[in-house]
């Protein structure tokens, strides 16, 4: 069986359907980049994966849990599955650090002193050594958001989740936190990635999903979908994100 | 009459009776009503349907009714419907729980759910269940946004306690009454009785900013 596995599943808010029945297979090592216009389903489809939306037919199984079977089993999944918002999240009464360290403190039950020593390694490998005791507030975006990485890494996840991660950013502070993306990557990283970044689709990507009407429209090799998009759709989409 | 303000000073070892009397059914029913609001809050906010249901229901008849309905409820009615007897100190204490709980419900409501909604599914993401959301992320955000309605609160649940006179409570009010009464010097009396007041509301409020300016409101 797949890492993550959709089995024919679908999302809706009340009468919006913004999932129909969905199939997807992806495996330890892809990264794959989730693109598509707006109101697509991208966002909703990432977040069934950690169980932050509830999907509302079929089955979705993560490393061999199902989101169905239950609180306990959806905590386990979402220690396997790191998340990073486009609008970092990070908690503001907290320094850096402790961010950093709550989650292995609170769900990994690591001591203190060696959740704070593994959170600062996590900061130096963000670029960020010096900022452990500074508040988010007193951060930049692009900094705010290789916390906000750091903090999801800190839980020791199998998968990472990027839901539109440079969104919120200046064009000069995207690529800082592209680096500690693409950097991620190439350490082997399972990664799912919403973002509208193709030059990042196109370095380290391994498979591209266009997205349209909350169903899988294109679903291939960036290098090869990017340059000549098969469906007019998303090539109508790609000439107004580059 | 002439006024004669020195005459205050000569009951002041009352008036203090008077004041200790509130102070102690404020405090106890301040107590008490956080406790009960703090529970009543977190049930509207996060429960189910039917816990939802009750919890509205307690706070629209609280909210609906004026304190010395309520705590003629509690001396007078009780004892007849459900032949539950207390004392009028005690009615008055858990007027003031059952009152102050019921409004603090609903701060504590509205200060947990201001809280950005994305911190909660910052923290679930990292598999916290959401009790430990609750009680690390948004709680202490939430207690910061709390301190300003609940010393609003504080105040109000104070000066309630005048209306205890209704069943004999030997209070600040009841006292000056008490006092008036025998002498006649309304004046000089409820002028006293209004700068105990004024004293103990104060001194509330300066300690409510102390607080507040220890922690940044974030």
């Amino acid at each position: 069986m797949s890492f993550i596995e959709f089995k024919n599943i679908s999302k809706a808010f009340g009468p919006l359907q913004v999932l129909t029945e969905v199939d997807l297979s992806i495996e330890q090592g892809e990264v794959v980049v989730l693109i598509g216009p707006s109101g697509s389903g991208k966002s909703t489809l990432l977040r069934c994966i950690n169980g932050l939306e509830m999907i509302t037919g079929g089955d979705l199984v993560v490393d061999g849990l199902s989101v169905h079977a239950g609180k306990k089993t959806l905590r386990e999944i979402r220690q396997e599955a790191g998340m990073v918002f486009q609008q970092f999240n990070l908690f503001p009464q907290m320094t850096t650090l402790q961010n950093v360290a709550l989650g292995p403190r609170k769900v990994r039950g690591v001591a203190k002193a060696e959740a704070e020593k593994q959170a600062q390694e996590l900061l130096d490998k963000v670029g960020l050594s010096d900022k452990g005791e500074h508040y988010p507030a007193e951060l930049s975006g692009g900094q705010q958001q290789r916390v906000a990485i750091a903090r999801a890494l800190a839980v020791k996840p199998k998968v990472m989740l990027f839901d539109e991660p440079t969104s919120a950013l200046d064009p000069e502070l995207k690529q800082e936190v592209l680096n500690v993306m693409l950097q991620l990557a190439k350490e082997g990283m399972t990664m799912v990635v919403v973002t509208h970044e193709m030059s990042f689709a196109k370095q380290v990507g391994t498979r591209l999903i266009f997205m349209e009407h909350g169903k899988i429209a294109v679903d291939d090799d960036p290098r090869t979908v990017i340059d000549t998009p098969p469906n007019p759709r998303m090539k109508d989409f790609l000439s107004h994100v580059e | 009459m002439q006024v004669d303000w020195s005459i205050m000073f000569d009951f002041i070892p009352q008036l203090i009776a008077g004041a200790k009397v509130t102070i102690y059914i404020t405090v106890l029913g301040l107590i008490g009503g956080i406790i009960l609001g703090v529970i009543a809050g977190l049930m509207r906010a996060y429960s189910g349907k039917i816990l939802n249901a009750i919890d509205f229901t307690y706070i629209e008849l609280i909210r609906g009714t004026p304190i010395v309905v309520q705590v003629m409820f509690l001396y007078f009615v009780l004892p007849v419907l459900a032949d539950i007897r207390i004392d009028p100190m005690s009615a008055a204490v858990l007027a003031i729980v059952v009152n102050a709980g019921a409004y603090i419900a609903e701060i504590v409501r509205g200060a947990f759910l201001s809280i950005h909604k994305g911190l909660t599914e910052a923290g679930l993401a990292i598999g916290m269940p959401h009790w430990q959301v609750l009680l690390y992320i948004v709680g202490p955000l939430a207690f910061r946004r709390l301190i300003p309605p609940l010393g609003n609160q504080f105040i109000v649940s104070l000066k309630d306690t005048s209306l205890f006179i209704v069943i004999g409570v030997g209070e600040l009010t009841r006292t000056g009454q008490e006092i008036m009464a025998a002498n006649f010097r309304a004046v000089e009396i409820w002028t006293a009785v209004a700068i105990c007041y004024l004293i103990m509301t104060g001194t509330m409020t300066i300690a409510l900013r102390a607080v507040e300016k220890r922690m940044k409101i974030l």
